[in-house]
């Protein structure tokens, strides 16, 4: 594992953002729109923990360590708070769906995009 | 011609972001690493614990998950209020 | 309502479930885990009952009232552990030092001890308290609405 060719990690974080891209340029069902928004966390979240990895290293954590390096922890502690804000974001968007199901009836969003008075 | 539209947008976008990853520090090899290499070695005296990682979460960057913790006590409220059902019955009138 | 084999199942499956999330946050100084882990292990074990058990059935046990008190003392003790270091500093690690949860362990990889880690384990109790009320009461309210829907009409 000395070296990995075109950094293969990083590549797959960013066709994953480039996958939600496209499903949220061209869809419009609304579940798959939410389904796109969580996609792209996930591509996010991955590109976080894959930079701060160092080569042939371990867990940081001191309790029955093996030897060698250790990784950088710090990105590790930004991707739980990423994680935890994207559920809650998540949660509020399904609501959102709901209601706008039982008040137009169909889950289109080109149906629900002018604003009545 | 929202469909053209929105493939240049498309093409642009991962264009740039497949270029600027393989631009990048090489996989497994970081840049700067000055202050992990600080906290891995001073986390056990200074805080006292054997996981590093939760030392950096809950006492050198506390104020972080101080707002993380606000942010989902606002969301569990903002759903609990959304769905409420109603419970008198709405007569005709 | 599933059946009946499933119901049993459930009710005895919810005790290691809750012990295993439990000893997940407890030991979030030790072990990779805390707080946030623990607690989402917790919740699964709740929507495991609320499929068993239908939504109406656990809403006679999971009262809102006892969900709200849990998720406030979980902030609250999460803001006075932030508070009471204000002599040095906002969220100053005062317990470093004190008999409470206050030894340094020796230095290098090792096995750890419980007492150890200052302010850090109290934190994950508040945090893993808060968790858990309030994403089982989302999970709870999401459930009743979808199924009250043929009440109203």
């Amino acid at each position: 594992m000395e070296h990995i060719p075109l950094n293969f990690p990083f590549l797959a974080a960013a066709l994953l953002v480039g996958v939600s891209f496209y499903i949220i340029i061209f869809k419009r069902n609304l579940i798959k729109l939410i389904m796109g928004i969580a996609m792209l966390a996930s591509g996010v979240n991955l590109f976080l923990v894959a930079l701060g990895y160092r080569a042939g290293g371990g867990a940081p954590i001191y309790t029955d360590a093996p030897e060698g390096p250790m990784v950088l922890p710090v990105p590790q502690a930004l991707t739980l708070t990423s994680i935890v804000i994207n559920v809650a974001v998540l949660a509020l968007m399904l609501t959102m769906v709901i209601h706008i199901y039982r008040h137009t009836g169909s889950l289109d969003s080109e149906k629900s995009r002018k604003m009545k008075g | 011609m929202r469909r053209v539209t929105g493939l240049i947008v498309l093409l642009v976008l991962v264009a740039s972001l497949v270029s600027g990853v393989l631009l990048i520090h090489p996989f497994g090899d970081p840049d700067a690493s000055d202050m992990d290499d600080y906290i891995i070695e001073n986390a056990q005296e200074e805080t006292g614990n054997n996981n590093v990682v939760a030392s950096v979460v809950f006492d050198y960057r506390a104020l972080d998950t101080y707002g993380e913790a606000t942010i989902l006590f606002t969301a569990v409220t903002g759903v609990l209020l959304l769905l409420r059902t109603r419970k008198r019955r709405e007569e005709s009138s | 309502m599933l059946s009946k084999i499933v119901r049993t199942v459930a009710n005895q499956l919810i005790l290691f479930i809750l012990i295993f999330g439990l000893y997940v946050i407890a030991h979030g100084h030790l072990t990779p885990g805390g707080g946030f882990q623990g607690g989402a292990v917790i919740v699964s074990g709740v929507v495991m009952l609320l499929v068993a058990f239908s939504s109406k059935e656990l809403k006679k046990s999971l009262r809102e009232r006892v969900l709200s008190i849990m998720e406030s003392t979980g902030a609250l003790i999460f803001s006075i552990l932030a508070f009471a270091g204000i002599g040095t500093a906002f969220f100053y690690n005062f317990l470093v030092g004190t008999p409470i949860f206050g030894r340094i362990p020796a230095p290098g990889p090792g096995p750890g001890d419980f007492w150890t880690g200052g302010v850090v384990p109290l934190m994950n109790l508040a945090v893993g308290l808060k968790v858990v009320a309030g994403l089982s009461a989302v999970v709870l309210a999401m459930a009743l609405f979808a199924s009250g829907e043929e009440i109203e009409e």
